[in-house]
């Protein structure tokens, strides 16, 4: 059996799914239940000063919806906890004293002055919680303070505030990303300049969900008028994995922990995080929309996969996929590949055929009677019939042996490596030595 | 079931109040607006797709459908309308299972097409039901045109030819409109005197007026109607039924299948008697939808007996089941030899090369009622026929110029109601072509 529990920047859980900073934590009786449902940790929802804000009295959410009204996207305008500083410390003390084996991490969102990260970290710490997370990744509502992402926007005062609070506590810091920025290694070196103990990201993405075309306003309609919010769910997985793939492998943050974000909805998308460098995973959007009971299939599929493949434990797959994440221009340009469409499995819908036709290479012919064949001289490989085929694995990407010659360039497929970097119609191409 | 189905012989009110409206009632429940949503999203949009190629309207059910899936159900009506203006009741009658679900490239892979008629029928009641007519008429062109028979194929052509502004005068033997539509599908196909809705809905088109009870040979002539109109579309159905042709088919208790469902169409179903015992002879549409409706108003024991193969029956595999479901029993390979007051002897046979010979062995089957389904005949129309039908070339065109014909009673295609329409909306095209070129 899969060890799944993790040492996660000094901070121990019993498998690595936290629940996120967001409603689902937002108080006492819903992290009871958390744990209860066997989630292994979570990240209270972000504490702020007295006076606590206050939210809208309308919907807070908008929805991007696929079949069946299955929930792909989720988008929110809700601010930090609503209510009392004193309440919700009084809170996290209780559960973590009965629960000492979860992870209880505490997002905190204060003002960017020292004096009140040395006021409210005491209090944390008090309660006996094993971290902190400072948000600076909420988009909407608090960024307009000059908190939330209008901090996670800024590297210096990343850096700044991080030290601030290394400085004012014992407890590991993690701090919390926003995507809402071109180059997301740049907050992370900060946070790593900070001393920060761990990132975790992404937090949410700017945006509108739908606009009412009958109001013409944007949704979630608040008397006729619309805010952005932030963007979270299974849609937004692959922009997460690529931000935290690029912290994973740049140099200058290599040993620092990942907490990953988004989009996580099975233990499928646990695992991909995991194996591009996280060594936590913090969930929100499943929950809500399911349930704390699918941590359930989120441990069994994990620990059943990582049985069949012979991983012992979360730290020994963590990172595992990141020395394959490359530049395109260390891609092998010798690798060649055809689109080979497999007759048994073919239903003859001519999806391939018209994605090909219409907006790709005229690499798929079609006969009379519905049988859609690869015209070899013209396959690109570019995959798009592959991804537009509803039946899996009908068409499939061959790859040509060394040796052979492609018919649409009429050049033998050559056995060595061979990339951008060396193609002789890059101008900035080295040499062979 | 109540004692009523255990009284000897024939007898009406077998059944409560109740049990008749069930019995009647919608045989496939409408798909609400998630439903159909969530139907619509299975349909792939295939490229040059097998189900619009299977469709004899050709309706584009790809695009209709992605149009629901859009949420613009009116939008996908007008997909629907564009090729068949009956869209509504062909999403009730057609068999989509030999049609265009058959031809589902997710019947191939799943055995479980798209829902296509369920689809259309969301679709084309939507429109319906707020009481829209998208389609307005063409300036008037001064040409007039008579359609005799208001059947599909008749109210597919009249409203055509009154699109394109031609005057249209819609003649039918029977009281009301819908021909087949209204007299001959099963009750439980089309409830909620659905028929006469759509032809209300149709006739909002204008330029249509109905005559009824003006039977060809009877109340007018073929050379009257050429003489007073432009063109004559001809669209009577099947009017003559065949016999048993055996020495007791004059027995009260041997009925005509056809006039069966026109009467149980056309009555309480509480007041329509049936025969504790009844024995269906056919093996097409008419004999299931004749054996289904005994069974619903409270026969106790009936069978469907067809003297083929169960493969040469002409009823769809889905209406066999559908028997079979409701308690009829289906025996094949038997023909009728001789008719009795109280049942029918039949003799087994054998399909060989000397075409279908009795075997000897005869059995008897209890009958207190015995309905006749083996097809119906044309009249004397005074055209040259094709077979049993009228002849025509292309897009309904008879031996006689200026005289047109479509649906049933004009050879070639199948007798569906959405072959029906196709005749009458290409004859109706041919006419106006003609009309609007010639003098």
């Amino acid at each position: 059996m899969a060890d799944l529990s993790i040492d996660f920047a000094g901070i121990k859980s019993p498998n690595p799914f936290w629940l996120a900073s967001a409603p689902p934590t937002d108080k006492e009786y819903n992290v009871r239940r958390a744990f209860e449902a066997g989630w292994g940790g979570v990240v209270w929802k972000t504490l702020g000063l007295d006076p606590h804000i206050v939210n809208v009295n309308g919907p807070r959410y908008g929805a991007i919806y696929g079949a069946d009204r299955r929930l792909l996207g989720l988008n929110n305008i809700e601010l930090i906890t609503d209510r009392p500083l004193q309440t919700n410390l009084e809170e996290i003390k209780a559960v973590k004293r009965d629960w000492p084996d979860r992870a209880m991490v505490v997002s905190l969102m204060v003002p960017c002055e020292e004096w009140a990260w040395k006021q409210i970290l005491p209090l944390v710490e008090d309660t006996g919680a094993d971290g902190v997370e400072l948000n600076f990744g909420c988009p909407h509502g608090m960024s307009e303070r000059g908190m939330g992402s209008a901090v996670g926007q800024v590297p210096e005062y990343i850096e700044m505030v991080t030290r601030w609070v290394k400085q004012n506590t014992r407890m590991p810091c993690i701090v919390k990303l926003t995507p809402n920025i071109t180059d997301v290694r740049q907050p992370a070196e900060a946070a790593y300049r900070g001393g920060a103990d761990a990132v975790s990201l992404i937090n949410t993405i700017n945006s509108i969900t739908s606009v009412n075309l009958d109001l013409f306003a944007p949704e979630p309609t608040i008397d006729g008028k619309g805010a952005h919010g932030g963007y979270c769910g299974p849609a937004v997985k692959p922009i997460a994995l690529n931000m935290v793939a690029e912290i994973a492998r740049n140099t200058e943050t290599a040993d620092l922990p990942i907490s990953g974000i988004g989009g996580i909805t099975t233990w499928r998308d646990a695992a991909e995080f995991i194996a591009l460098g996280a060594g936590s995973v913090q969930v929100c959007t499943a929950a809500m929309t399911y349930g704390f009971k699918i941590v359930e299939e989120m441990k069994s599929g994990l620990s059943q996969w990582m049985d069949e493949k012979g991983h012992t434990s979360i730290a020994a797959i963590s990172g595992r996929a990141v020395p394959n994440c490359s530049d395109w221009k260390n891609l092998n340009l010798n690798y060649v590949a055809k689109a080979k469409i497999n007759q048994d499995l073919c239903i003859s819908c001519g999806r391939c055929f018209a994605a090909c036709e219409d907006t790709s290479h005229q690499a798929i012919g079609m006969s009379a009677d519905r049988t859609f064949t690869v015209i070899d001289e013209e396959c690109v490989a570019c995959n798009l019939c592959v991804n537009v085929c509803p039946v899996e694995d009908c068409i499939t990407m061959e790859a040509m042996a060394p040796g052979s010659v492609d018919p649409r360039t009429g050049k033998v497929v050559e056995e060595g490596f061979a990339d951008w970097t060396t193609h002789p119609n890059n101008p900035a191409a080295v040499a062979a030595e | 079931m109540t004692r009523g189905t255990r009284i000897d012989g024939i007898a009406a009110g077998r059944l409560d109040e109740q049990q008749y409206t069930q019995n009647f009632g919608d045989l496939y429940a409408p798909l609400d607006r998630h439903e159909a949503q969530v139907a619509s999203d299975r349909c792939y949009f295939c490229y040059d797709a097998p189900c619009v190629t299977a469709c004899p309207t050709s309706i584009d059910i790809p695009l209709f459908i992605r149009q629901i899936a859009t949420d613009t159900p009116e939008a996908a009506a007008k997909t629907i309308f564009d090729q068949n203006i009956l869209g509504g009741m062909c999403a009730r009658v057609c068999p989509t299972e030999q049609l265009c679900e058959e031809a589902c490239v997710r019947e191939a892979a799943e055995g479980k097409p798209v829902q296509i008629g369920l689809l259309q029928r969301y679709a084309s009641d939507t429109v319906m039901a707020q009481g829209k007519h998208p389609f307005s008429r063409a300036a008037p062109t001064g040409k007039t045109v008579a359609v005799v028979g208001a059947g599909p194929a008749g109210l597919s052509a009249a409203h055509r030819l009154a699109l394109h502004g031609h005057e249209v005068v819609l003649y039918d033997a029977k009281p009301k409109p819908g021909g087949l539509n209204e007299y001959g599908i099963a009750a439980y196909k089309t409830p909620d005197d659905f028929a006469q809705k759509e032809v209300d809905w149709l006739m909002q088109i204008g330029g249509i007026t109905f005559r009824h009870e003006q039977k060809l040979g009877a109340q007018m002539t073929l050379d009257g109607l050429a003489d007073a109109h432009d063109a004559v579309f001809l669209s009577i159905g099947l009017g003559g039924v065949n016999a048993l042709g055996l020495a007791d088919d004059g027995l009260d208790n041997v009925v005509d299948a056809v006039r069966f469902i026109e009467t149980l169409r056309q009555s309480e179903k509480s007041s329509v008697p049936i025969g504790r015992n009844v024995v269906v002879i056919g093996g097409g549409m008419t004999a299931v939808d004749a054996a289904v409706q005994s069974r619903l108003l409270g026969a106790e024991n009936v069978s469907i007996v067809y003297r083929r193969g169960q493969d040469r029956m002409s009823a769809s595999a889905k209406e066999q089941d559908h028997a079979r479901h409701e308690g009829v029993r289906l025996i094949c390979n038997a023909q009728p030899v001789a008719v009795h007051a109280d049942g029918v002897d039949f003799e087994y046979t054998a399909d060989g090369p000397d075409g279908l010979t009795g075997t000897g062995e005869v059995f008897r089957l209890a009958a207190d009622q015995v309905f006749v389904a083996i097809g119906q005949t044309l009249g004397e129309v005074g055209l040259d026929l094709d077979g049993r039908k009228i002849a025509v070339t292309g897009p309904g065109r008879t031996s006689r110029a200026g005289v047109w014909a479509g649906g049933d009673c004009a050879a070639g295609g199948e007798d569906l109601t959405v072959t029906a329409v196709a005749e009458g909306r290409d004859a109706a095209e041919d006419i106006h072509a003609t009309l609007m070129n010639g003098a």
